[in-house]
């Protein structure tokens, strides 16, 4: 029995070093990713990840078109192609009447457009699905130590701004009265955003990158009332959803990104259910309620 | 309510600033300079050719109908918006400045509890990084005490009702021990208890020496507590005295100056030659 149970959700990641590091790289993206999409979703720009996800594509393709499938090349140029399209969006809202978030939603498009145009000049059908939707076979060490760092630096940085990036975050005129500037608050934590789904696109890909910082951290919000319990709630949920997704796509033979998303998603849908803030006990309580 | 205010204040040690601003009174010093201050939106002005000042120690109501610039008058004081002509100045620092924006401004779902958001008060002191004494903690909780919300501390705020809410953030304001206090319509869709309740500590505030300036819709709230009135009509309509200000005259003359709103209206010569 426990041998059986050993070779079904533990063999695999001894067999094979690529699992053990993807799986590595997967559980330090959840410490980082899925607290900034708490903190997306309380600054009601839960679209913004998604947006910057394919804001990353041009960044990716020129880095592909110049050196191939090169990791470090793509990855550098998913990052600037993400800080360039953050900062353009950040100067619109300032100088013109748009605000940020029309402002993004034009410059993405335009950034995902560019990107397509460019991978369809060159390279075949297979690299851009390996581009969007990930690979861990190509977890190497470099990758490897590439998500650490970043995981790390996220959370250094979250730490450092934590109180101001809350504090603008449920009251922006207060900070702003204060004579304190919020727009470089919102820019360095869009720039977090962008080194987190810039260092899931090798496990998860560019796009399904998303689904790890959001999913988990939609589904934390459903179970927890207080923000240290949810930054904590949404990593647990992402790292669950990391060993089971890996842990399936190996023994099913599925691509990884998808299924780890998937493995999220099931996760929502239970939250959806059975969470405190959920269906079910919403329907249970609607029987009884206190005399005050 | 004015002696628990003091007492707040003197837990932390601040009788000092309180004898300060006691001597302003005495030399009437002028806290905000309006020269001559234009602010448009859209190039429409909200603001037009405003000049006066608010004095130290000074209970002002500002007063006048939707889009009379009320708002836009603090949002500028605070150098938030930028101005077309003319300036502003305030003799006030800016970490002792308390600002209530309007509550539709504020994320109300946002899971944070009751302490920490008042504790926020203290950020002009502790900034992102401060740490907050047991002293300074202590305090918050008597100012909790002082706005009757006694065990709400570990209550999140998505809980409180709207005048709960209004109270948690006089809490704040009790806290940030300013010299000056920018209250936009701080009584908004809030009961009367509750509006009596913090109309006493606003008066409490005036008592202890620090310039308050509210923005108000209720004109037999202005008439009875406050001595000073800033009737605004995107111009001034009148200021000053509450009685000399707030007569029918001057009323209807600011309801006549909001209803003409002229989209094709001619350039102000004024503006030109002072830009």
């Amino acid at each position: 029995m426990i041998g059986d149970i050993y070779q079904f959700a533990l063999a695999p990641f001894h067999e094979f070093a690529f699992l053990r590091r993807a799986l590595v790289a997967t559980i330090a993206l959840a410490t980082s990713a899925a607290p900034l999409g708490v903190l997306l979703t309380l600054r009601r720009m839960s679209l913004f990840g998604d947006a910057l996800s394919h804001a990353v594509l041009p960044g990716v393709a020129v880095g592909f078109l110049l050196f191939g499938l090169s990791l470090t090349a793509m990855t550098i140029g998913g990052f600037l192609a993400g800080i360039v399209v953050v900062m353009i969006a950040g100067l619109i809202s300032r100088y013109t009447e748009l605000k940020e978030d029309a402002s993004l939603a034009a410059i993405y498009l335009l950034a995902l457009a560019l990107g397509v145009i460019l991978i369809s000049r060159r390279g075949t059908q297979l690299d851009l699905l390996h581009i969007l939707f990930g690979s861990v076979l190509g977890v190497d060490i470099g990758g490897l130590l590439l998500v650490a760092g970043v995981a790390t630096f996220s959370m250094l940085v979250l730490a450092a701004m934590y109180r101001s990036l809350l504090l603008e975050s449920f009251d922006p005129s207060y900070l702003a009265a204060s004579g304190s500037r919020g727009l470089l608050l919102q820019q360095t934590f869009l720039m977090l955003v962008v080194l987190n789904l810039v260092a899931g696109f090798q496990t998860l890909g560019t796009l399904m990158a998303v689904g790890l910082m959001m999913l988990p951290a939609v589904s934390a919000r459903l179970w927890h009332d207080t923000l240290p319990a949810q930054l904590l709630g949404s990593t647990l949920q992402a790292a669950c959803a990391g060993y089971v997704g890996l842990l399936l796509s190996y023994h099913i033979d599925t691509p990884s990104g998808p299924t780890i998303i998937v493995c999220a998603g099931v996760l929502y849908l239970g939250s959806l259910l059975f969470a405190p803030r959920g269906w079910l006990p919403r329907l249970l309580q609607r029987q009884s309620h206190l005399q005050g | 309510m004015a002696s628990l205010a003091a007492r707040i204040d003197n837990i932390a040690g601040y009788s000092c600033a309180v004898v300060e601003r006691a001597m302003g009174i005495g030399r009437r010093v002028t806290v905000v300079r309006l020269d001559d201050l234009t602010v448009a939106f859209r190039r429409h002005p909200a603001l037009h050719h405003i000049s006066g000042q608010f004095r130290q120690g000074s209970l002002t109501a500002v007063t006048g109908p939707n889009g009379a610039g009320k708002s836009t008058l603090f949002k500028t004081i605070l150098s938030l918006l930028p101005r077309n002509s003319g300036s502003v100045s305030v003799a006030a620092d800016r970490k002792r400045i308390a600002y209530l924006p309007q509550q539709s401004e504020i994320e109300r779902s946002f899971p944070i509890l009751v302490r920490d958001c008042i504790l926020l008060g203290y950020w002009q002191q502790t900034g992102p990084f401060g740490t907050i004494s047991s002293a300074l903690i202590k305090r918050a909780e008597s100012a909790l005490n002082a706005v009757g919300l006694q065990g709400f501390s570990r209550r999140l705020i998505g809980s409180l009702s709207a005048g709960q809410f209004q109270r948690v953030l006089f809490a704040r304001i009790l806290l940030q021990d300013a010299d000056l206090i920018l209250l936009d319509e701080p009584f908004n869709a809030i009961d009367s208890k509750t509006t009596i309740e913090l109309l006493r500590i606003v008066i409490a505030l005036h008592q202890e020496g620090r310039t308050v300036i509210a923005v108000l819709h209720d004109h037999a709230q202005v008439r009875s507590h406050f001595p000073q009135t800033l009737l605004l009509a995107r111009n001034v309509i009148a200021w000053g005295e509450t009685a000399m200000v707030m007569t029918d005259d001057h009323l209807r003359q600011a309801k006549a100056m909001a209803e003409a709103w002229d989209e094709n209206a001619p350039l102000c010569e004024t503006m030109i030659t002072t830009a």
